[in-house]
């Protein structure tokens, strides 16, 4: 699986983590992770994640909205030089708390 | 053995005897037979009954197998057509031979019954696979061209509106591949009533169809809003409105908007996703990177949204390029990106300025990356205001209705001045008296003027000499909106009087405000047409308008526009 999801002991954290490119290809499995499942907060880790498009972009607005949109608290972590650099050009900092 | 559908195979053996063995033996397989004696026959054969396989003897007389077997290979064209040489021939180049003529298996005489149908069969199978290749790869080939005549006929449309802009004027110069749109890039260009130029580099999220499909609003919003006088704010707000409301939550718009002013010799700025672009100053050589400050257009709800724009000095011949991500994310084979260091390097060697896309594209296929479909560039310069005609607006009405015999005020207060802007209204209501139209150009840029001088140096106090040199020019635009929203009272008036005058008629603007004022008579002083940032205001209104004059201070400022009688 290169989308894997853990939902911590106590049952209020899920972390997704994402492994090699985060494409459109993963648009299944990413929302899989987190469909049906109570958000209360959400870590989306990208230490795995070698690249990210545009539309992993859309993905994670996504997931935004289904954890609650404005309220959501996603944190994204572990993120490359790469992929901080595709976070920062699109100013995503601005809506998730990223890491 | 019977499971398959039964064949009909071609026998090509010159003897007579062992034409006999084959043929009851396949027949008893359940296929159907034809036979020939030698090549020339199994070529005829093949011709006119196009038997499925064929069972081929090496030697015959008239013609071998082998020329049989090219010529028989020739007329299947790419359908396949198995040819199983029958050979007593044991070394191997020639049974080599046999393959390189177009064999694809051989059968070594005496004929064993099982092996042969085990045979038939696997080639069977074969020629299925080939035929469903072929059948699959023409159903693709079909939707293929469906698709593109499809995006060719949605373009055309698209162009309609999107192209209804300046594109082709003289300082824009573009590239962007044919179907852009359809993998979401988007270069729209249009005049201002003021002779201002709005340009938009935007690129959708996705590709194909859902990509397209937000274009079309977008350049609506962008056409409609530019030619009506809105600034680049305004627009931005309703085109991240639409955008918001019409696209579903993982789609959205990475866009750059510019207004270039010939007038002022600013450009004025909003980065939202798109990759730095860059303002080129000719003098200094310097590249200012444009950068992304905001989110994409149609992430954010119109209450959050950030419509903060950056105004930076121009002179004439700099240029403003911007580029989408597929230049900058164009991939090598080992998935290392092109990058914006490479770009930069392009830049350096930059000679000479109107060959810096051919030199991008040649840095590109020079790197090794997959050709990509999204890479679009566009480069404005600033020209001389002189340089530069605006088309026409077009107007619909029949001029029946034209009111020539009104006066208006307007107050426009703290809360207002913050967060509207009243030109377009003023605009549209003068555009109204169609002996007004003709000067509609300057008749903006004059209500431009007086108001942005009202709003900047009275009500806000600003100083505008502070605009003298470039760092200036960004610190006042700080100020500027650092003191706009800290606004708490002060006003600016408009008086608007339409007078019938002989055939023609005349218009009287006055513009108050509530600020300071100014040394009317120094400022008046200063040559009409300098190369000042600053000041520049004052002289445009002078040379555009008739009889200017301030009064009050420098609080009131006058100004007419006289028409003759209309055609």
């Amino acid at each position: 699986m290169s989308v894997n999801a853990e939902v911590s002991q106590d049952g209020k954290k899920l972390t997704i983590s994402v492994k090699g490119r985060f494409d459109f290809a993963k648009h299944q499995e990413f929302r899989e992770s987190y469909e049906n499942k109570a958000l209360s907060a959400v870590v989306v880790d990208l230490r795995e994640a070698t690249y990210l498009d545009s539309s992993a972009l859309g993905m994670l607005l996504l997931l935004r909205d289904h954890a609650g949109g404005d309220n959501a608290d996603i944190r994204v972590v572990n993120s490359s030089s790469d992929v901080r650099k595709i976070l920062a050009i699109s100013n995503f900092d601005k809506l998730f708390d990223i890491t | 053995m019977q499971s398959l559908d039964p064949l009909t195979i071609l026998i090509a053996e010159d003897s007579a005897a062992d034409r006999m063995l084959l043929s009851s033996i396949v027949r008893r397989q359940g296929h159907n037979v034809l036979t020939a004696a030698n090549g020339a026959e199994a070529v005829e054969a093949f011709r006119q009954q196009q038997p499925h396989l064929v069972l081929m003897d090496a030697m015959m007389p008239v013609m071998d197998g082998f020329e049989a077997a090219r010529q028989i290979k020739l007329l299947a064209g790419e359908t396949l057509v198995p040819i199983i040489f029958l050979t007593s021939l044991t070394e191997s180049e020639a049974l080599a031979r046999c393959l390189e003529a177009g064999g694809d298996d051989f059968l070594a005489k005496p004929y064993n019954p099982v092996i042969l149908a085990a045979k038939i069969k696997a080639m069977d199978r074969l020629r299925r696979l080939q035929a469903t290749v072929l059948q699959q790869r023409d159903l693709i080939a079909r939707h293929h061209d469906y698709l593109l005549n499809e995006q060719r006929v949605a373009k055309a449309v698209f162009d309609k509106v999107a192209h209804s802009g300046c594109l082709s004027a003289p300082n824009i110069r573009y590239l962007q591949s044919p179907y852009a749109l359809f993998n979401g890039d988007l270069l729209l260009a249009a005049f201002t009533p003021a002779g201002d130029m709005h340009v938009l580099l935007g690129d959708f999220t996705g590709h194909g169809l859902p990509a397209a499909v937000g274009a079309m609003p977008l350049a609506e919003v962008f056409y409609g809003m530019t030619a009506k006088g809105y600034g680049l704010s305004e627009t931005l707000r309703e085109m991240n409105a639409k955008l918001k409301r019409i696209l579903p939550v993982d789609m959205f718009c990475c866009a750059t908007l510019l207004s270039l002013s010939f007038q002022r010799r600013s450009v004025e700025v909003w980065n939202g996703g798109m990759p730095d672009g860059y303002l080129h100053s000719i003098a200094t050589g310097e590249r200012k990177p444009l950068t992304a400050r905001h989110l994409p257009l149609g992430v954010l709800s119109p209450q959050t949204f950030n419509d903060r724009t950056e105004v930076f000095p121009m002179a004439v011949g700099d240029r403003v390029f911007l580029l989408s991500d597929g230049v900058i994310d164009t991939c090598d084979g080992n998935e290392q990106l092109f990058g914006v260091d490479r770009l930069q390097r392009v830049f350096a060697a930059n000679r000479q300025p109107y060959a810096l896309f051919g030199e991008i594209e040649q840095a590109l296929r020079d790197f090794g990356g997959e050709a990509r479909d999204d890479v679009s560039m566009v480069e404005v310069s600033l020209l001389e205001a002189t340089q530069l005609t605006p088309p026409a607006l077009v107007y619909s009405d029949s001029g029946q209705s034209c009111p020539l015999d009104w006066s208006v005020n307007f107050e426009f207060r703290a809360e207002t001045l913050k967060r509207f802007n009243p030109l377009p209204y003023l605009l549209q209501l003068l555009l109204e008296v169609h002996g007004l139209r003709a000067q509609s150009g300057a008749l903006y840029s004059v209500l431009a003027e007086l108001y942005s001088n009202a709003l900047e140096h009275g009500v806000l106090g600003l100083d505008s000499s502070l605009k003298r040199d470039a760092s200036g020019f960004a610190r006042y635009y700080q100020q500027r909106n650092e003191r706009l929203e800290a606004l708490q009272d002060g006003y600016v008036r408009v008086h608007l009087l339409v007078a019938p005058q002989g055939k023609g008629g005349c218009l009287v603007v006055r513009v108050e405000d509530s600020g300071k004022g100014f040394d009317v008579a120094r400022v008046l002083e200063r040559p009409l047409d300098g190369v000042r940032l600053s000041g520049r205001g004052v002289s445009l209104v002078r040379q555009l308008g008739r009889n200017a004059s301030w009064s009050d201070e420098g609080r009131s400022a006058r100004v007419e526009f006289f028409w003759e009688a209309l055609a």
